[in-house]
């Protein structure tokens, strides 16, 4: 058990070395000149001297990269080239918070919504419920979060309206009315992204488990339905919905980044979208390794959490 | 044995083509009896229809202001009603199937083309060379998506080749793991290690002893990428990375329309529910096409 | 006063949802099981016995339904109780035993709380009492330390363990009716005797009724009272197991018996086939189920459905013809086909293969392991295996599974390469690696695999198949008329007619797609083929052709085999000679004659006392093993069989490598016991 943890926790740091590798490569190395994509094509050439000197433009690629990594290890982000020019990191560790706000507003409204969608598919397998649901389900995957977000501001406006819902969302404050209020549309939006992915796989868990035999044996024991589902169905068919939660973590980020636009919710949806068009190289890449980082997080607590559930994996 | 109910004098080989119209028979027939993915593919069929025709039907050019008819409602002249500027709405969604559905449809094509060679080729050597790639594959996984595309788009800059090398940098690593698994499952089947025990060098291994029996896989998995990368490029779209003005864009569409919504909502509707449907009947399609083939891979 | 049967099955109907179609599984079926009695359900795959048994438990899968007929539990209907009152009578006066011991237990909660379940259930126990009754009850199931095996979890037990705790489970209430479907079918033969002995005594201690269900016709010979012998969903005879065996009146019960390959004699002799397969269910023939493959079917039996008539005290049999076969005007011939002509013997020793030293071991010693820090644990999974096949002769190689057998085998054809040691093939070196391999010998080594259901391509026909084969193989350039030609002449030499090379797999049974196999691996007339395991997924009417098929082609092309199973009836009808192994060396070799008779290496002796007789008469033989087969990972010290052996003499077992003891010509035992020693221990043992 603690091997397996301390394997996941190596894994979380191999993982987060080759993607902080790709990322510099991507934003360092594949761009070509990384000054005169800064400074632009009016730059003096002395001026991408100076600017290719002070961030060590100069050395070669490994190089840049152990300074960059160890850099951004001890806290030190870079330099914002727009607005107040300011260091980076208190301008993105300010938007951490935002997302996590709404992010953790989603996944209360999401999971149990789409594990109870599938529970209910499953145990109700090829009857009308399961053909709504699944319905329901493929017609929401397909539906872009900007389409979903837009119908919930625009389409419910007025019923919204009438509840006192703001059509841009701002940072809640401590009180649940508020947090309710400004992030209940967001979150809604959002959990269209995970409903359909996590509720189906949720279903196929729990046909997948309906079909063992030990499910027989609960039965021909003589226990009632009820606890034949709860006790030993559901317990079993449950567990890899904690790591389909964690897979369709990484589509949330995706989702909300859209989503804070649609909204104009300042989180770091919002700010990498900004970061991208104004071409903040520095912000990008914190942004970026931030969210990862969360991510990869996301992922080791799922893994943790499953193996802790699993006798299997618990008393290897 | 039931040599006795066999007729010896018929001839060794059947005729291939009629085994083969059989079987199409057989597809079709099940398509029929899934009334949703009928639905699905007559969606697609006809998106794929716009895409070739939509210009030349047409009514106007996607950047035509046609002078004193902005904010219309829907009406016979203009079915979708015009932008704020004057557009025709129809017309400029219209022209934007064709990228819409070229775009993703290339990518996911390359993707989806050397991710099943990545994949075949990495399942059936194994050892340190598949251990090795899969750990990068994995990792470029743990990044979100439209994170990496955001990040890819924002240094090689917004353009339609831009947009399709993203994807196709996107889904190969995804492809390459479904692709692989499915490759696992028949590694270690009799008539693989039949086909080695031959001395067939790999390339024969890999393109006709396993390739026919990841169709399935590549089959469901091709429709699923194609649905999401008209998801990523109309979300790309709407946040103004996609590809840029004026071509008509229906997620830049949507995005133009949001700020005159109280005046013209239809400018908003229409390119957005052709994006909703489009997307939800691809998403039919490859549910049928996972149940047909049953199909049980990671969705 | 009658006694009322414990369960009794009129005309039972049950339908099965094939592919949106509704076919008929059980046909009519009537079967009455009396108190204290053990009742055998014996039949082939697809004969609809598990679908039966679980229906007289009333018990449907979701694509079941029974359509007509009647179960009475003591004189009761269970078709018309309701669940919940169905409830009541599960666990606590029917019980199962299922065919799957690890699959049929709840991954996520302790075995004590699983057990306990039941009793807290029925009989209101409280949470401590239950807990107190279910270290009882594995006591009651002999195992060794109760207290320690309740708190763990199914997967930290071996199968035999998990099978134990099945049926501690299933007696915890004292069923009535206890029902076993194949319980020891996913067992090794060693630990199927040791849980039949367990099974026996309990049943017999429990003093309800039991069905036993088995496809295994020594199983059902050493367990029942009584067997009912079912054939695509009918029943076709029920009778005392005495009677049955020893004289059976069914020409399907006849051909089934017959066809059993037995561990001596009967070593030249063919084995006597059933034509055809049974009848698909949704082609139910309209007469009798069995009359197209009865080799003294009618024309009557064709058109005429046989009524199951009472032709004794409680024996039934449904045949048209049973007076004729009763009285022996009648008999039931299985038909025969002349053997091929046998190639003349070698002179001398001449051998095909020589392995020498061979080992083979396996490491999670992958890049990321070894990165993460992970300890590498190696499986020696061939530990210095040394051995010969016989130029025309076949070699058989029996084991338990994990005994390293198939991976020997793999690593001769090259399919695993070896890590040390040397191969020989007609007496040239060559290298342990396949790629390094020159077509040469690629051609003389060929290989037909286990599972016939992945062992050809489902997208590529017969012909194609073959002729990529013989294309890759050819010694000569030959021109596609030739190909042909010789694809069809090997689809007869598996008496498959030429039409068969335009079908896919999926067209096949699964003993034709064995058959294609070995015409596979005889495309290229190699000089010698490896076998894994080639009948074990096969019923026992399709294994005697598949055996006989074997013995004719090894006849007529002047091949040797070297052929691995754990079934040691099957392998004495093939094998001139015989290797035993054992945690990855080879413990004992010899001719068939040798091995199979005193003195035996002490696995050996427990191996052949293992197989359940298909003669009620023969008793099974008395040694057991206790405990698992180690872990490959950790081989212990000394002789590797110390740790389960009955004859272990002492320390000299546990500290020191046995040596090869010479017992007569060509036959050797690794073991500490002097070979005198031996055969007395041997011959006074009951």
């Amino acid at each position: 058990m603690l091997r397996y943890i301390i394997r996941r926790i190596l894994l979380l740091i191999v993982t987060m070395f080759i993607t902080s590798a790709i990322i510099f490569a991507l934003t360092q190395l594949v761009p070509g000149d990384v000054a005169r994509l800064i400074l632009g094509r009016e730059a003096s050439p002395e001026a991408l001297e100076q600017f290719r000197a002070e961030f060590g433009l100069n050395d070669p690629a490994p190089v840049q990269y152990a300074n960059w990594l160890m850099k951004f290890v001890t806290g030190d982000w870079g330099r914002s080239f727009t607005g107040t020019q300011g260091p980076v990191r208190p301008l993105v560790t300010d938007r951490i918070s935002n997302s996590l706000r709404l992010t953790l507003m989603t996944l209360v409204i999401a999971i149990p919504a789409s594990v109870l969608l599938g529970i209910a598919a499953a145990l109700r397998e090829n009857t009308w419920v399961d053909s709504a649901i699944s319905l329901l389900s493929l017609s929401v995957v397909g539906l872009p979060e900007f389409v979903t977000g837009l119908v919930l501001i625009n389409g419910i406006a007025l019923g919204a309206r009438a509840l006192g819902l703001p059509a841009t969302s701002t940072v809640p404050d401590n009180t649940l009315a508020d947090w309710i209020r400004q992030l209940i549309l967001p979150a809604i939006t959002a959990t269209f992204v995970l409903i359909g992915y996590v509720s189906r796989l949720t279903r196929a868990g729990v046909l997948d488990e309906l079909k063992k035999p030990y499910v027989r044996t609960a039965i021909l024991k003589g226990l009632p339905r009820r606890q034949v589902i709860f006790k030993h169905v559901l317990r079993n068919a449950l567990l890899p919905t904690i790591t389909v939660i964690a897979i369709s973590f990484g589509w949330l980020i995706g989702g909300l980044v859209v989503i804070e636009n649609v909204y104009n919710y300042p989180g770091l949806g919002a700010l990498m979208v900004e970061a991208v068009k104004q071409k903040n190289l520095f912000v990008l890449q914190a942004v970026v390794m931030v969210t990862i980082f969360f991510f990869a997080l996301a992922n080791l607590t799922a893994d943790v959490l499953y193996a802790v559930l699993n006798p299997r994996i618990r008393l290897e | 044995m039931t040599d006795a109910s066999l007729t010896p004098q018929s001839p060794p080989y059947l005729p291939r083509l009629k085994r083969y119209a059989r079987a199409l028979v057989g597809m079709l027939q099940q398509f029929r009896a899934r009334p949703l993915t009928l639905l699905g593919a007559a969606i697609v069929a006809l998106f794929l229809l716009l895409a070739i025709i939509g210009p030349h039907i047409a009514p106007y050019p996607y950047d035509a202001i046609i002078r004193g008819a902005a904010r219309l409602p829907p009406s016979p002249q203009h079915p979708f009603g015009t932008d704020r500027l004057g557009r025709d709405v129809f017309s400029r969604v219209l022209w934007g199937a064709r990228e819409i559905i070229a775009i993703p449809g290339l990518a996911t094509g390359i993707a989806v083309f050397l991710g099943t060679c990545l994949g075949m080729f990495l399942g059936y050597i194994g050892g340190w060379v598949d251990e090795i790639i899969s750990r990068v594959l994995d990792s470029l996984l743990s990044i979100p998506a439209l994170l990496l595309a955001l990040v890819m788009l924002g240094t090689i800059g917004p353009s339609p080749v831009g947009i399709v090398i993203v994807i196709v940098l996107l889904y190969i690593p995804i492809v390459t793991r479904v692709i692989r698994s499915a490759t696992l499952n028949i590694r270690s089947s009799g008539y693989i290690e039949a086909a080695r025990l031959r001395g067939e060098p790999v390339v024969y291994i890999l393109f006709r002893e396993i390739l026919p029996g990841v169709l399935p896989a590549l089959a469901v998995e091709g429709a699923l990428r194609f649905s999401y990368a008209i998801f990523l490029t109309a979300s790309l779209g709407f946040l103004g990375l996609g590809v840029q003005p004026p071509s008509p864009d229906w997620g830049r569409m949507v995005n133009e329309a949001r700020e005159s919504y109280a005046r013209t909502p239809w400018a908003l509707w229409f390119p957005a529910g052709a994006i909703a449907a489009l997307v939800i009947g691809v998403n039919l399609l490859a549910d049928g096409l996972r149940r047909i083939f049953r199909y049980e891979g990671q969705v | 006063m009658i006694q009322l049967p414990v369960i009794a099955a009129n005309r039972l109907c049950i339908d099965y949802k094939l592919d949106k179609q509704w076919v008929n599984a059980i046909n009519g079926v009537s079967l009455v099981i009396n108190p204290f009695e053990t009742h055998g359900l014996v039949g082939e795959s697809g004969s609809g016995k598990s679908t039966l048994a679980l229906a007289l438990m009333r018990y449907m899968a979701d694509n079941a339904r029974i359509e007509s007929g009647e179960v009475l539990f003591y004189g009761e209907n269970l078709l018309l109780k309701s669940d919940s009152e169905m409830r009541r009578i599960w666990g606590r006066q029917m019980s199962l035993v299922p065919q799957d011991p690890l699959a049929s237990l709840n991954p996520a909660y302790t075995i004590g709380e699983q057990i306990a379940e039941i009793t807290r259930l029925h009989e209101g126990l409280s949470r401590p009492a239950a807990r107190q009754r279910a270290v009882e009850m594995l006591e009651r199931v002999r195992i060794a330390d109760p207290e320690a095996v309740a708190r763990k979890y199914p997967h930290q037990l071996s199968g035999g363990m998990q099978q134990r705790v099945n049926i501690a489970m299933a007696l915890s209430t004292q069923p009535k009716l206890l029902v076993l479907d194949e319980p020891t079918t996913a067992l090794d033969v060693t630990t199927e005797a040791v849980i039949l002995d367990l099974f026996r005594s309990l049943i017999q201690e429990n003093r309800g009724a039991a069905l036993y269900v088995s496809h295994n016709l020594g199983v059902i010979a050493q367990m029942c009272d009584r067997v009912t012998v079912l054939y695509a969903g009918e029943v076709m005879a029920c009778a005392p197991v005495d009677e049955l065996y020893a004289n059976p009146l069914h020409p399907y019960t006849i051909s089934l018996l017959a066809s059993i390959p037995r561990p001596l004699p009967g070593h030249e002799t063919r084995l006597p086939t059933i034509p055809g397969v049974a009848p698909s269910l949704a082609e139910r023939p309209r007469g009798c189920v069995f009359a197209p493959r009865c080799p003294v079917a009618l024309q009557q039996c064709f058109d005429e459905k046989p009524p199951l008539e009472e032709t004794g005290p409680g024996r039934l049999v449904k045949c048209h013809r049973w007076r004729e076969i009763a009285d022996g005007t009648l008999p039931v011939e299985t038909p025969h086909e002349p053997p091929a002509a046998q190639w003349p013997a070698l002179p001398g020793e001449a051998h095909v293969l020589n392995v020498e030293g061979l080992s083979k071991r396996y490491g999670s010693r992958t890049l990321f392991s070894r990165v993460a820090g992970d300890e590498s644990r190696f499986v020696q999974a061939v530990d210095g295996v040394t051995m010969r096949v016989r130029a025309r002769s076949t070699l058989g190689l029996v084991g338990e599974s994990g005994s390293g057998k198939t991976t020997l085998a793999r690593c001769i054809v090259g399919l695993e390469t070896a890590d040390e040691g040397r191969i020989l093939l007609l007496d040239v070196m060559i290298p342990n690696m396949l790629r390094r391999r020159s077509r040469a010998f690629l051609r003389e080594l060929q290989m037909v695999f286990q599972n016939p259901n992945d062992t050809l391509n489902p997208y590529q026909t017969v012909g194609q198949a073959l002729e990529r084969t013989i294309r890759r193989l050819k010694t000569e350039p030959l021109t596609p008329e030739r190909i042909q030609a010789r694809v069809i002449d090997l689809l007869a030499a598996v008496r498959l007619t030429p039409d068969y090379a335009g079908r896919y797999p999926a067209e096949l049974s699964g003993g034709e797609k064995q058959r294609v196999a070995i015409a596979r691996a005889f495309a290229a007339n190699p000089a010698l083929v490896v076998a894994d395991e080639p009948t074990s997924a096969l019923d026992v009417s399709v294994q005697a052709v598949i055996l006989n098929l074997l013995k004719d082609l090894r006849a007529r092309e002047g091949a040797s085999y070297l052929v691995i199973s754990h079934d040691l009836a099957a392998i004495a009808y093939l094998a001139d000679w015989i290797a035993v192994m054992y945690l990855g060396q080879i413990v004992e070799e010899g001719s068939t004659e040798q091995v199979y008779s005193a003195p035996s290496h002490p696995y050996t002796e427990a191996l052949l006392s293992a197989i359940p007789a298909p003669d009620p008469r023969i008793k099974q033989g008395n040694v057991r093993l206790e405990g698992e087969v180690p872990s490959a990972a950790h081989i212990p010290c000394g002789c590797r069989f110390h740790t389960r052996c009955p004859r272990k003499i002492g320390a000299i077992c546990e500290q020191e490598e046995p040596p090869w003891r010479e017992a007569g010509s060509g036959h050797r035992i690794r073991c500490h016991i002097p070979i005198e020693d031996l055969i007395v221990l041997q011959n006074s043992a009951p």
